[in-house]
Order: C-alpha cells, then sequence, then structure tokens
C-alpha cells in the first residue's frame, strides 16, 4: 500500500492524521455546507446581512415549502424524471445491443466503426447543437421531453458501447461457443447466455447515465424552452433570476435539484464508481 | 399549458419516421375557432393583464377557444425564433422599431395595414405607427408603452439640499455633492448588459440629439464619428470620478436596487417598470421623484427611450381571422385602459385614460411633450450591433480608458452589420 | 422500436419460408452484428455523426437560423481571424486547458491523501467525491454567491484581512480564473476517485521491493507508483482535458461571458452567436464550432491511438 499506512506511523503521526482528515473535509464542502445552511436561514436572517454566521433562526419547513409552492421546481423535477429515466433505460438498452455485436463478432468495419462510436463521445456538444436542433424542429418534437430524451439516447449510446463492450470481451468466450454448440441462435445467447452476465454493467451504467442525464445544462437550454419540458437544471437557473437576492430559496432549490443524483449515488456507491473508473485500472 | 396537443403531437411521432415531410402539412387544419397566443408575461403583473384581457375577449367572442402560453420573460427572445418557423401560434408578442425587423425581413409576421385601417388606429395609435411600420405597412398592434427617466431619493435630495438637476453641470454638481457625503450617485446593474443601453441613449439623445441617434442606430453613421466620442466624453464626467455604483458588471439590475432603496445611492437611470420593486422595497411616494433625463446639449428639441410592446400575427399562424380580430380588440381604448391599469403603464391609444399614478403622469406629460420617441438601444438597433455596442459600453463603464479601442471595435461591427 | 429488428430476425419460424430460414441458418454469425449494431448506429449516426458534417456545411452559409441560407464559403473562418471575441475566446481556452490540468495533480494528492484503512475513511472518501455528483448549475451557483463581493465568504475574507474585496466574476482579469476555479472542485473530485481506485490495484510486491531498494516518499512516487498509476492518469488527462473544452455550463451560469466578453469560451461564444438572445447567425457559430471540433479531434485521435494500440495488445 502507497503511500505507508499510517497504522505503521508513530502515534503522533496517527492523531495528526486523523485531525486532519475532518478538517481538508470541512474545507473541501464548505461551499456545500454553507449551502444547506442558507437553505434553512430565515428570510429576515438575510435581510439583517447575516450570510454566514449561525441562523438566528430556523425555517427548513418554511423555505423547502415555499420552494415547491411558489415555483415550478415540483414540474421541472418531473420533467427531469421524464428525460432522465428513458435515456437510462434507451441508452443502456440499446448498447447492450451494441457493445454485444462489438464484444462477440468480429465482422468487416467492426473495429472502425467502434471507433466511431469513441470518438463521438469526445464531440464537442457546440458542433451538434444547430443540427440536432433543426432535427428536432423538423420532427416536431422542440420543447418536448421525448425530443431530449432521443437525443440523450442517441449520445450516450456512443459512451455505453464502449462500456458494455469491454465488460462483454472480459467475459469467458467459452459460454459464448458452448452456447452455439448446442445450437442456440445468436438472439437466444445474447439473451440468455450474455444479459443475465451483463447485470453490474447494466447498474453501473444506468446509475452513471442516470447522474449525467440528470445534470443535464446545455440541451436542456438548446432543445426546451418552456416550463412543460424544462429539466430542474435549466429550470433552476431560470429560477435563480425570479428569485435574486432570495438566497434562502435559491440554495433550498439548489438542493432540491442536486438530491436525486446524490441520494442514486449513495445507494449505488459501488457501480457508480465501477463504471466511472472503467479503464482507470488495467483489466 | 401544452404547446401542441396530445393529438397532434402523436401524429408527429407517426411522422417521425418520414424525416423531412413539412410536419404542419400534415397535421390538417386546427379545430376553427382555436385562437393560440403564446406570450412573455412571466411576471406577475403582465400576466395579470393579459389573463384579464383574455377573458374578455372570450366573453365577447364565446365562439373562440382561446389557447395561451405563457413563456418565461427571457427565454421567450429565443423561443419565438423557434415558434414562428415550426409550430406558429395566431398570436406572439414582442416589441416595436428594429427589434421586429429581422422577422418582418424574413416574411414571419403578417402585414396587420388592414386592422389599422379598417379601426382607425392610424388616428388613435398615431404615437406609436412609425415604430410599427416597415416598408410602409404596419406589422403589429401595440398596446403599452413606458418612459424612462432618473428615478431619484427625494428624501436624499432634500437633505443634502440639492434641487432636481435641469442640466448637466447641475447633474455633475449634486453628484459630486452625493459622493461627496458618501453615498453613489447612481445606480446600476450592467451585468444583463441592456442597462448600459438606457445610458447611451439619453447621453446620445441629449447630446446630439434624436435624428443623429436613429441615424447611428440605422448604422449610417460611424461610430468613430466625432459626435460619437462626444457622448463618451460626457460619459466619462460621470465614470472617471466614480459616480456609478461599484462592480456594477456584477449586479443585474434587480440586484442593484437594494443599494437605491437603502439609500447608498441616490439615482437610477431606469424604466418606469422598476418602480414596482423600488416600492416593494420600501420606498414611499414621497421618497422617491423622476425626472427627466437633464439638458446637455442646450436648446437641443428632447427625445425620450419609450419602449413599445407589441402583439404580431405570424405569417404561419392558422387562425388569422380570430387573431386579427384580438389585436383589434386589443387596441380599443377600454381595454388598454383596463390592462395598463394592471401593467402599471401607459395606454398606447390615445382615447384610454392611464392609471392614475404618480410616475406616470408625469412620464405622460413628459412624453407627451416629447420631440420624439425611441424604443431603446437594443431594439432600435439590429441585434449583433446591439450586442456589440453594449459590450462596448459596460467596457467602457469599467475600462474608460478603453474608449478608442472599443469604438473602433464597434465601427468594425457596424461596417459587418449593415450591409 | 430499438430492439425489434434482431428480436424479429431471431424469432423468425424456421418452418415457415424453409429457403429463408436455411439462408439465416447459415448466415447467421455473419449477419447478427449487423443486425445487432442497427438500432444504435442508425440512432448515432443521425444525431451525432451526420451533424458533424452538416455543421461543417452550415459553417460555409450566412444563416439567421429564420430565413434563405446564403453560401458564402469560407468567409465566416476568414471573419474568425478577425474577430476580438474568437480570439478571446481561444485565449481563455488555453488558459481553462493548462489550468484544469491541475485537477490531476490535485487529484493524485487527495487520492494519496485519502489512501489509508482508519475508521470511517469511505465516507470521508465518498463525501470528498460528493462534488462531482452535483450538476454544474448548482456549483456555479454556489461559487458566484462564494464570489459575491458584497456578501459572499470570499468578501468576508478580504474584509477580514483588511482589504476591499475584489468582484472576481466582474473583473475581466480574474473572471476566468474564477470559473475555473468552480470548475476544478467536481473535476479534482473525479480525478481523485481514478487515482483511488488505481492506488487499490497497484501491487504491494513491488512497492515492497521499491522499499528494499531504498525508493521512498517522493522518490517511490514517481519510480514505482506513477508508473503503474499510468492508466488512471491517461483517463484523468482525457476527462480532464474534454472538461475543460466543455466550459460551457459554468460560463453561462456564472457569467453570460461577462464582463464584456472577457470570460467567453469558445463553446460558449457559440452559442451566443447561434441561439442566445441576441444570436442570429448560425453559420458563423457553427464556424466556431468547428474549430473548436477541430481542437478536439486532436485529442480524439490520441486517445484512439492508444486503444488501437491496446487492443492490438489484447489479442
Amino acid at each position: 500500500m502507497f503511500p505507508t499506512p499510517v497504522a505503521r506511523l508513530d502515534r503522533r503521526w496517527q492523531t495528526l492524521y486523523k485531525l486532519a482528515l475532518p478538517v481538508s473535509l470541512v474545507f473541501w464542502l464548505l461551499p456545500l455546507l454553507a449551502v444547506m445552511l442558507t437553505s434553512i436561514r430565515s428570510a429576515g436572517d438575510l435581510a439583517a446581512g447575516n450570510y454566514w454566521g449561525w441562523p438566528r433562526d430556523f425555517s427548513l419547513v418554511e423555505n423547502y415549502t415555499a420552494v415547491f409552492e411558489n415555483s415550478p421546481i415540483g414540474a421541472y423535477i418531473l420533467n427531469s424524471f421524464k428525460v432522465t429515466i428513458p435515456t437510462v433505460i434507451g441508452a443502456v438498452g440499446l448498447s447492450c445491443l451494441t457493445g454485444f455485436a462489438f464484444g462477440i463478432y468480429r465482422f468487416k468495419g467492426g473495429l472502425l466503426l467502434f471507433f466511431l462510436f469513441v470518438a463521438g463521445n469526445f464531440v464537442p456538444f457546440q458542433i451538434l447543437m444547430v443540427p440536432v436542433r433543426d432535427l428536432t424542429l423538423k420532427l416536431g418534437l422542440y420543447d418536448t421531453t421525448l425530443g431530449l430524451v432521443l437525443f440523450h439516447v442517441a449520445f450516450q449510446t456512443g459512451f455505453c458501447t464502449l462500456f458494455m463492450r469491454n465488460f462483454i470481451r472480459a467475459l469467458p468466450f467459452e459460454l459464448i461457443e458452448a452456447a452455439r454448440v448446442e445450437g442456440a441462435t445468436e438472439w437466444q445467447i445474447f439473451l440468455r447466455v450474455v444479459m443475465p452476465l451483463m447485470r453490474p454493467a447494466i447498474a453501473a451504467l444506468s446509475v452513471l447515465v442516470f447522474t449525467f442525464i440528470w445534470n443535464d445544462y446545455f440541451w436542456a437550454t438548446v432543445l426546451v424552452q418552456g416550463k412543460h419540458a424544462l429539466p430542474v437544471t435549466a429550470g433552476l437557473y431560470s429560477l435563480n433570476g425570479q428569485w435574486l437576492a432570495a438566497w434562502h430559496l435559491v440554495s433550498a432549490g439548489s438542493i432540491v435539484a442536486a438530491l436525486p443524483p446524490v441520494v442514486m449515488f449513495f445507494l449505488m456507491q459501488k457501480h457508480f464508481i465501477a463504471g466511472l473508473t472503467l479503464g482507470a485500472t488495467k483489466g | 399549458m401544452l404547446f401542441f396537443n396530445d393529438r397532434q403531437r402523436l401524429h408527429k411521432i407517426g411522422g417521425m419516421a418520414a424525416l423531412l415531410v413539412a410536419t404542419i402539412g400534415l397535421n390538417g387544419p386546427a379545430l376553427a375557432g382555436t385562437l393560440v397566443i403564446n406570450t412573455d408575461t412571466s411576471d406577475p403583473a403582465p400576466k395579470a393583464a393579459f389573463e384579464t384581457a383574455i377573458k374578455g375577449f372570450q366573453a365577447e367572442y364565446p365562439d373562440v377557444e382561446v389557447k395561451w402560453n405563457v413563456f418565461d420573460h427571457e427565454g421567450y427572445k429565443t423561443s419565438i425564433r423557434n415558434f414562428l418557423t415550426a409550430e406558429a401560434p395566431d398570436i406572439a408578442a414582442w416589441y416595436a422599431g428594429n427589434r421586429m425587423a429581422p422577422f418582418v425581413k424574413a416574411g414571419l409576421f403578417e402585414d396587420v395595414s388592414d386592422v389599422w385601417l379598417e379601426n382607425g388606429l392610424n388616428d388613435s395609435l398615431a404615437s406609436a405607427a412609425p415604430s410599427m411600420t416597415i416598408d410602409g405597412k404596419k406589422w403589429g398592434m401595440p398596446y403599452t408603452y413606458y418612459q424612462w427617466g432618473i428615478y431619484y431619493r427625494q428624501d436624499i435630495f432634500d437633505k443634502l439640499g440639492i434641487a432636481t438637476p435641469k442640466t448637466w453641470d447641475e447633474l455633475l454638481a449634486a453628484s459630486k455633492t452625493l459622493k461627496d457625503n458618501g453615498i453613489t450617485p447612481f445606480a446600476i446593474g450592467t451585468k444583463a448588459l441592456w442597462p448600459t443601453g438606457g445610458w447611451f441613449d439619453y447621453l446620445d439623445l441629449r447630446v446630439n440629439g434624436y435624428e443623429f441617434h436613429m441615424d447611428l442606430t440605422a448604422g449610417e453613421i460611424p461610430y468613430t464619428d466625432p459626435r460619437v466620442k462626444a457622448v463618451f466624453d460626457k460619459w466619462s464626467d460621470l465614470v472617471e470620478p466614480g459616480y456609478f455604483l461599484e462592480n456594477h458588471a456584477a449586479y443585474d439590475w434587480q440586484e442593484a436596487v437594494p443599494f437605491f432603496v437603502k439609500g447608498e445611492a441616490a439615482m437610477y437611470l431606469m424604466g418606469n417598470f422598476a418602480v414596482d420593486l423600488f416600492k416593494s422595497g420600501g420606498l414611499t411616494d414621497s421618497q422617491l421623484g423622476f425626472m427627466q433625463f437633464p439638458e446637455i446639449t442646450p436648446g437641443l428639441p428632447k427625445a425620450e427611450d419609450a419602449p413599445t410592446d407589441t402583439l404580431h400575427i405570424p405569417a404561419n399562424a392558422r387562425n388569422k381571422e380570430d387573431a386579427r380580430r384580438f389585436l383589434a380588440y386589443i387596441a380599443r381604448p377600454d381595454i388598454q385602459s383596463k390592462m395598463n391599469a394592471t401593467l402599471g403603464q401607459l395606454p398606447v391609444n390615445r382615447n384610454a385614460t392611464r392609471p392614475e399614478d404618480k410616475y406616470l403622469s408625469q412620464g405622460f406629460e413628459m412624453l407627451a411633450s416629447a420631440h420624439a420617441l425611441a424604443q431603446f438601444y437594443d431594439r432600435d438597433a439590429p441585434a449583433e450591433m446591439a450586442k456589440a455596442g453594449m459590450e462596448g459600453f459596460q467596457e467602457f463603464m469599467v475600462k474608460p480608458e478603453n474608449q478608442d479601442r472599443i469604438l473602433e471595435r464597434l465601427e468594425k461591427v457596424r461596417g459587418r452589420v449593415y450591409k | 422500436m430499438s430492439a425489434s429488428s434482431p428480436a424479429q430476425e431471431g424469432h423468425c419460424p424456421p418452418a415457415l419460408h424453409s429457403s429463408g430460414a436455411d439462408i439465416w441458418r447459415r448466415n447467421q454469425r455473419r449477419l447478427a452484428p449487423y443486425l445487432f449494431l442497427a438500432p444504435g448506429a442508425i440512432m448515432f449516426a443521425v444525431y451525432v455523426v451526420v451533424p458533424i458534417f452538416q455543421s461543417m456545411w452550415i459553417s460555409l452559409y450566412d444563416w439567421d437560423g429564420i430565413g434563405e441560407k446564403t453560401f458564402i464559403g469560407l468567409a465566416n473562418y476568414v471573419e474568425l481571424f478577425d474577430d476580438d471575441a474568437f480570439y478571446t475566446s481561444l485565449k481563455n481556452n488555453i488558459i481553462w486547458l493548462v489550468l484544469y490540468m491541475l485537477a490531476v495533480p490535485a487529484g493524485l494528492a487527495i487520492a494519496l491523501f485519502l489512501n489509508q484503512t482508519v475508521f470511517g475513511i469511505r465516507l470521508v472518501k465518498s463525501l470528498f467525491f460528493f462534488p462531482f455528483v452535483l450538476s454544474q448549475v448548482v456549483v456555479g451557483l454556489v461559487f458566484a454567491w462564494f464570489y459575491d463581493p458584497g456578501f459572499g465568504l470570499l468578501a468576508e475574507l478580504f474584509k477580514a484581512f483588511g482589504t476591499k474585496p475584489i468582484a472576481i466574476l466582474a473583473d475581466e482579469d480574474y473572471v476566468t480564473y474564477g470559473i475555473i476555479a468552480a470548475g476544478l472542485w467536481p473535476q479534482i473530485a473525479y480525478c481523485m476517485i481514478l487515482y483511488l481506485t488505481g492506488l487499490n490495484n497497484i501491487s504491494s510486491e513491488q512497492i515492497e521491493a521499491g522499499r528494499l531498494d531504498g525508493a521512498r516518499g517522493l522518490s517511490m512516487l514517481w519510480h514505482v507508483i506513477l508508473p503503474q498509476l499510468k492508466p488512471a492518469t491517461f483517463i484523468a488527462v482525457v476527462v480532464t482535458v474534454i472538461g475543460a473544452l466543455r466550459s460551457f455550463d459554468l460560463v453561462s451560469i456564472m457569467t453570460d461571458g461577462g464582463p464584456y466578453g472577457s470570460s467567453r469560451v469558445l463553446a460558449y461564444y457559440m452559442y451566443e452567436q447561434a441561439l442566445s438572445e441576441y444570436g442570429y447567425r448560425m453559420g458563423y457559430g457553427a464556424s466556431i464550432a468547428v474549430v473548436l471540433f477541430a481542437i478536439m479531434i486532436v485529442y480524439i485521435s490520441i486517445f484512439l491511438v492508444r486503444m488501437i494500440a491496446e487492443d492490438r495488445e489484447r489479442r
């Protein structure tokens, strides 16, 4: 293990380390702690200029109720789910197929196609912006959650394919050979042999894509305008304009908007990190 | 408040396979008697004003079913370009002057000169006629406008013995007194850029006059012209001594209001819509005064900024007949009286009654005797020029020493924009 | 919709048309990959591949997005090279790329700091990683507030030291650095997690061998640890470059490119020209996007070359 485990060092270092951990953590999360504290501060506290001190009175319930009552944030969150969940299903589903194709078969143009998928991941969004917006308009899906979903599914398929392909490559190939010998069709191999083994990959990708899409802001501003389809990221930004100087509401709104991926992260931490660190170690 | 109704949407999705089919044609005719109205009235007062107006319209025309979509005020400015081409409503809110020119030139707005003619509006809306006219035709219906000017803290002026400034020198003297007493003379928040446009408009209108200003925004005068430089010289009389709120580039106009309300700043050049925020911040009629922007070039006739909000019929609208009825309705004096009472702004129709309000009365008198009315820098100048211009103004207000470089840059943009 | 075609093919009942079924059976393994690929590939082509070329094509036109397109050849690119705002954006992009790289060593440092087995370390690690899960909108709002010259925490710090607060986001000299600092926060967290995973997989034998050779501290890190962390470093650099070039969100939320355009980056400038309140220049915007794409292509190629090499090693 590197660096040397503190347990092997003398007492003074051990104490120092145990002290340094919480201190550095508080420092690291300071911006976030401030937001949390502000989200339960009363408007009066802010008006009196008490931005950073301990709140004189708490209005946790009031602030969070106010956020939901005075703003469409509830609708925005619902929109975010309407965008995120179908995207996760679509992108992960499609990439199971593509990943299977790239992972199992060697075929003409396969490698080239695969690299196209991988390269597509790194493309700057801006070069897609004008044509994708036009396409969405022409399909009559501008300003709808479905318009966003279709784009996200297509784009995320690139990343997911890379992930799935690498995962499937690592599976024992003998399983597939054996199934073929038994006369299984390729589709049956996919469905009965490979899919059950892909559960961890599906879980990892699902949490990851969920977070990416939930936090998307650019496409939400490009493909959506109105309240009926705006996801919470873009919605929060427009509310920021409406809640000028009402920092307790902005903070509470931010926390509400950030909550779903945070919950997702803490519940599915292992999968999340497995997904993110794909390739960070030699397989 | 769906943008499409569900049946249309299903249609669309079904049509997805045929990628390039013009989907609008596929939808078939809209139900007769449905009037779709898109507005940017997300703020409370404008929203309420439209709500009453639409209710009134439906009471008079019960056979028409109105579908009203309210868009976020800022987001609307980009969404209008999408829906005008893709899913046009029957009525769309927008602004007068050059701001509507791109849509008119792209053939996206309907010529409504007939509505003006049939309802005698060329007379009753005469004051707004020029800003609604392009190529000799009328392209929309104005329903409200409001004045710009300097709102000031009467109580602070009284305490320091400052009389309302009428000339540039008096304004400078007042500013100096305020500054010496630790009060910032002018509140302003330039983060969103446009508040700088108000300052440029007024300085140019007062230094060079309306005709020059219109020629400039029409692209006929170079930004490097000595007369434009003269405007910036006056501006630097205020910038150099630090008469504007510090760090103004960090604030939106609303964020600068608390400085004014708390008395840390004493004047605010703004449109009348700001009064609402001043008052909700706690200022009373006796604390808050309004004055016309002072004279700079002696004897020059005074023109004012008075932005007009308008309604238009998109060229791709499906129910133009009812849309025309709605425009005629919204032009009526009784409707404009009612709407503007809620808006706290001025009706365009000269036969309408204006709301009882100290600032509106003052504003109305000022505008009635004005030499001419400008719309606002970002409505008179084309969008691209306006953006570059206001960015330059903001830079100037932070770094006045860059004046020459800024003006050269604006001149370059002018050379490209007005081809 | 997506899964339908392979499903139908796979379940195609052989008895119905026996000759067809024969062809299918014989060629199944040859055809299957294409059928599995089709839905994903079509989506990807329609929404990613084709638009890239469309953008290149649009960049040769003068188009306001509503009227007729006018072909103007390379005029947009010619104009680009005489556009101060373009150079400002390009310069900022370079600053972003350079400073964003700090996330890599910073992430490594934190990972080394946290790579211990003391009580509660797992929770500490997840909390350190936490900023990455937040939306950039939230990060932007939080930092904009932190920088507020009136009451922000930073202003309070300045006041505590008796100096006048600097309005970071309203000052052309500091604004880009202020936004980058905000962006580094989640990015460092990302790099940290990559390194933590990497450190987890380091062979303890090599460390012991290094220790026997007398390597310790920095020299151990440099000669023994870092070479083994190479895959993690590679991924960290790649995601950081992509993050730096995708800096749209924070710029849009914290400054809208201001003051007077001094915090623009190419990604934001492109949006501003093509779609924002005053943007009516789709063609010009597209040409900016093409430049951004060209920059990215360099990195994409490096990544692909490495991937191909790795792939050859494996099979």
